[in-house]
């Protein structure tokens, strides 16, 4: 049960998104800029960015969102399964493998992040622009991590549910539409 | 040094913001509304919560601005109540209410999933509504968020804590801003 009184239809963080319409307002004009804006990083690989950090958070909600989302953006669900187990070995860049280990010590703490690791990023030639990201976007998932968690938010079991939210992120954004919160 | 090249000097959030603006605005539109908004927690009630998660995310920066500006709220001349708060809010002297929040938001640092239901209502016993705790538990992640993100790019802070004393009005009277803003 939800620490504070919910909309039930509304599970994870979409019903915390409408319980408080000002704050909710910028938390998701962000999130619609940094996974959906223009840049250099696919939207398959912001939402890998994420995934792991919403993993290593251990938030169900999160992880389960966004893993859907990512594996709807790119066709197949082995690259977002291989990443969260074995990273080394996933079927990815290694300029991204190094954007993700950086998420991940952002999730830990921001202290985390070594000139080291910044520098080998670079070497793999990610930008600064890049970098930036990956840093705000691993920086945001620890605020909606924390916040679904946090509130003890409801989080379904149902595999199709994941399956229907990752569709509605994938096709219309992050910003809010009268869809996303309709009761069934 | 910032991790990357922010093509200005300015210190913490402020070199971010300046690098990027549209982020920007989003940030402070937050803050803002978290922050600045009027509420039935005080301005300096939610700046003490942003002060004290930052501390404990150890971001000199962050904790800094806001505890600067809590005291600049509670009339806290001399910064001896935050700094009180920051090393044992048990024996500050503020609200029960208050040490029940800052509770929930000690937790909500570590992990959302450490805030127990037994603090939880510790705080609505001491008279806290839905929304204080929904507040307490968004400003508290999302200065999980902002300490990141500033320390995560490496950002420097000055060390001298008058600096950030002498900001404090300007955000008192006219919220967050970012460089190049027009207000």
């Amino acid at each position: 049960m939800p620490h504070i009184s919910l909309e039930e239809h509304l599970p994870g963080i979409t019903g915390l998104l409408e319980y408080r319409l000002d704050t909710a307002y910028p938390i998701r004009d962000l999130t619609q800029i940094l996974l959906r804006g223009e840049s250099t990083l696919t939207q398959a690989e912001r939402e890998l960015i994420a995934t792991v950090v919403s993993a290593g958070n251990e938030c169900k909600f999160c992880t389960a969102a966004h893993t859907a989302a990512a594996d709807i953006l790119l066709g197949e669900c082995n690259t977002t399964q291989m990443v969260l187990q074995d990273l080394e070995n996933a079927p990815v860049s290694d300029k991204m493998k190094v954007l993700l280990q950086i998420a991940r010590n952002v999730q830990v703490s921001g202290k985390r992040v070594s000139p080291e690791i910044i520098e080998k990023a670079k070497t793999l030639g990610a930008t600064d622009l890049e970098i930036h990201d990956t840093v705000l976007i691993a920086s945001l998932f620890c605020l909606y991590n924390k916040y679904v968690d946090g509130l003890a938010s409801i989080t379904p079991s149902d595999p199709a549910f994941y399956q229907t939210l990752g569709n509605k992120i994938v096709n219309q954004g992050y910003l809010r539409s009268p869809q996303l919160i309709k009761k069934p | 040094m910032a991790h990357i090249d922010l093509k200005n000097d300015l210190p913490g959030i402020r070199g971010l913001m300046a690098f990027d603006p549209q982020a920007a605005d989003a940030l402070n539109g937050l803050a803002n509304v978290l922050l600045c908004r009027e509420s039935s927690l005080t301005k300096g009630e939610r700046e003490m919560i942003a002060t004290y998660v930052s501390s404990l995310n150890d971001c000199l920066f962050c904790q800094s601005v806001h505890g600067a500006v809590a005291s600049a709220h509670l009339e806290d001349t001399d910064g001896d109540l935050i700094k009180q708060v920051k090393s044992n809010f048990a024996e500050a002297p503020i609200s029960a209410k208050m040490k029940a929040l800052l509770g929930i938001a000690s937790r909500v640092q570590r992990g959302g999933k450490m805030v127990a239901h037994r603090q939880i209502l510790d705080a609505i016993a001491e008279g806290a509504t839905d929304q204080e705790i929904h507040d307490t538990v968004l400003i508290a992640a999302a200065f999980c968020m902002f300490n990141r993100y500033v320390d995560g790019l490496g950002t420097w802070a000055p060390e001298d804590q008058q600096i950030y004393k002498d900001r404090a009005p300007g955000i008192v009277e006219g919220g967050y801003t970012h460089p190049g803003q027009n207000t």
